[in-house]
């Protein structure tokens, strides 16, 4: 071995590289800085490419969940519908919300199913980089497929709902018209607008681990105000137009309503649910109002949200798994 | 150290009629530095913790450690480059901020492709069974549902992991660290590579193992990929690679052939 005399030749340029700096020897053969971001539409076909990945990891997570569990993912359907039998009990029964509101066990199982979708979301999102470090550093894919994969279980969650969801609705007397057309886009525009959040919080979480303690507490806030289990108009009427509209922003109580809506007509028509009292002076229900222009408010929410997370996202691709 | 080092590759620049190599890894240097939190004292108290944001301080157990300090290389088309130095000298620093997963503090670190990094504590998916792991692993990866269909059971076969029954079937968390790495090193070997990072991920197979994983390199190599080896083995370095790089207290001590490096690593001469 004649080169046992000159190790550090290995390293060195040859032939015609010889001399050139590491810096242009790098740029000669297009060599890329390591771990720099792809560029957005870079990125967005890498992820695109990733989407047999993206469903069948969350296919495999969602069999996993519940395999320590007896009654195994029967609690899929059992933990919403015990959510649904606390609020009828408390809201419906107690603080008889049941009287002012058309159908209200139909109503309060399609907001409660619809909420659950997106708080569960926004939960899994926030936990999705953090909780997933090992495949994070062991296997080099976009990010994105992870916060994305999660907000697919929760659909794929709300769809096996769905079932009872219809069951539900049916046995309160509720005959499928048209307006059951509309369930697929309302829930089309609600994924994207979850997919957007749960990118967000994604990055939010990985960063900041505080985040995680305090979300029980922000989304418990967005369900109390957003109406799920009551009605919220009678009690904003009185406040100044501007604060109403903004009211009438909230992403949730847009997707409960666009969902209640499509399940049961009948309950915004003012002919069937008049409002008022009885003869015996017990208060009827009143049929519900869909704001003005709620189609365009979700396409918008959804669109936003959606664009945003991602970019959000996108941006601090090169920071995940960094320990 | 690592000045002379660096000085002795500007003079050694041999002006020989050989053919240019293709670079694939340009370290260029490279200096580390990673924060570690929770370090420290290990004042986590809640007074301490607000006192801390009122005065808006650094968290006193956030400490910063200078990992790797001017370290500059260039690995070539088909090398196998072998990491040797004692625990704690940056080997493993090193790799992640190949693979880019620790940002450099100074210089830059250029290479050809993504590069992929198997380390020993890397886990998958443990709560999952061995074979959901080998079909996410490989479609993580980029492969299509029909080429992971195709390469299954090599994949499955070359691991070993069914040699002794039928494990596979079985959620990862029940297998043993050897059973593990193995699997992540066939998943993850099942594709061709530019630069294939092995951080001692193979220490904990057993022989026959070592022997097929051995060829397996060799093969990725001939795929005109380059894999670099950290290993306290030294055998395994010497029948792997012959080329490596001795790195001690974060600074290169030593680039070249693996006889000779390895030679005065286990002298503990430096040159």
């Amino acid at each position: 071995m004649s080169t046992l005399s000159d190790p550090v030749s290995l390293s060195s340029p040859r032939g015609t590289d010889a001399g050139l700096t590491p810096k242009e020897l790098a740029a000669k053969y297009h060599l890329s800085v390591s771990g720099r971001r792809p560029t957005l539409p870079e990125y967005v076909r890498q992820l695109w490419a990733r989407r047999a990945f993206i469903t069948a990891f969350a296919t495999a997570r969602l069999v996993a969940q519940y395999t320590t569990a007896k009654l195994g993912q029967l609690w899929q359907v059992l933990t919403p519908l015990l959510n649904c039998a606390v609020f009828y009990l408390v809201f419906g029964m107690i603080l008889r919300s049941r009287d002012s509101v058309p159908i209200y066990i139909a109503w309060l199982c399609v907001g409660v199913f619809v909420f659950q979708f997106s708080q569960s979301a926004i939960q899994a999102g926030t936990r999705s980089i953090s909780d997933n470090l090992g495949l994070i550093r062991a296997l080099h894919f976009p990010r994105a497929a992870l916060p994305v994969a999660f907000t697919v279980i929760q659909l794929q969650q709300l769809l096996i709902s769905m079932v009872v969801l219809v069951g539900i609705v049916l046995a309160n007397g509720v005959t499928p018209g048209p307006t059951w057309l509309l369930i697929i886009p309302a829930l089309l525009l609600q994924c994207f607008f979850n997919t957007g959040l749960a990118l967000v919080m994604a990055r939010v979480g990985a960063k900041t681990s505080d985040i995680s303690q305090l979300m029980p507490f922000l989304l418990r806030t967005w369900m109390y105000v957003s109406g799920v289990m009551y009605s919220v108009s009678p009690y904003i009427q009185s406040w100044p137009k501007i604060y109403q509209t903004l009211y009438s922003w909230n992403p949730a109580t847009i997707y409960m309503d666009l969902m209640r809506y499509a399940f049961m007509p009948d309950s915004f028509n003012p002919h069937i649910y008049p409002g008022g009292t009885d003869a015996a002076g017990h208060a009827m229900p009143k049929a519900l109002i869909l704001p003005d222009h709620i189609w365009m408010m979700a396409v918008t929410w959804a669109v936003v949200a959606f664009v945003l997370g991602f970019v959000f996202f996108w941006k601090a691709e090169e920071e995940y798994g960094r320990g | 150290m690592a000045d002379t080092a660096l000085s002795d590759v500007k003079e050694a620049v041999p002006v020989d009629a050989q053919q240019a190599k293709v670079p694939t890894v340009v370290v260029d240097d490279v200096h580390i530095v990673y924060k570690v939190h929770g370090a420290g004292s290990g004042k986590g108290s809640a007074t301490s913790a607000l006192s801390r944001i009122i005065t808006r301080k650094k968290s006193p157990a956030i400490r910063e450690v200078h990992a790797v300090r001017g370290v500059s290389f260039t690995a070539y088309k088909g090398e196998a480059v072998g990491l040797i130095g004692s625990n704690g000298s940056g080997k493993s620093t090193m790799l992640a901020a190949i693979a880019g997963l620790l940002p450099t503090e100074r210089g830059a670190i250029y290479t050809h492709g993504q590069p992929s990094l198997l380390g020993v504590n890397a886990a998958l998916m443990n709560d999952l069974t061995g074979e959901r792991n080998v079909v996410l692993g490989c479609l993580a990866m980029g492969m299509s549902p029909a080429q992971v269909r195709e390469r299954y059971q090599g994949i499955v076969d070359f691991s070993g992991i069914n040699e002794k029954g039928d494990f596979i079937s079985l959620p990862m968390r029940t297998y043993s660290s050897g059973m593990g790495a193995r699997l992540r090193f066939s998943i993850a070997a099942a594709k061709a590579h530019d630069v294939l990072l092995i951080d001692e991920a193979l220490a904990t197979g057993d022989q026959a193992f070592q022997n097929r994983s051995k060829k397996r390199i060799e093969e990725l190599r001939k795929e005109a990929g380059t894999v670099f080896l950290v290993s306290h083995d030294n055998n395994s370095i010497r029948e792997t690679c012959e080329r490596t790089i001795w790195i001690e207290h974060g600074e290169l001590v030593m680039d070249g052939h693996t006889e000779e490096v390895v030679r005065m690593y286990e002298k503990g001469e430096r040159p």
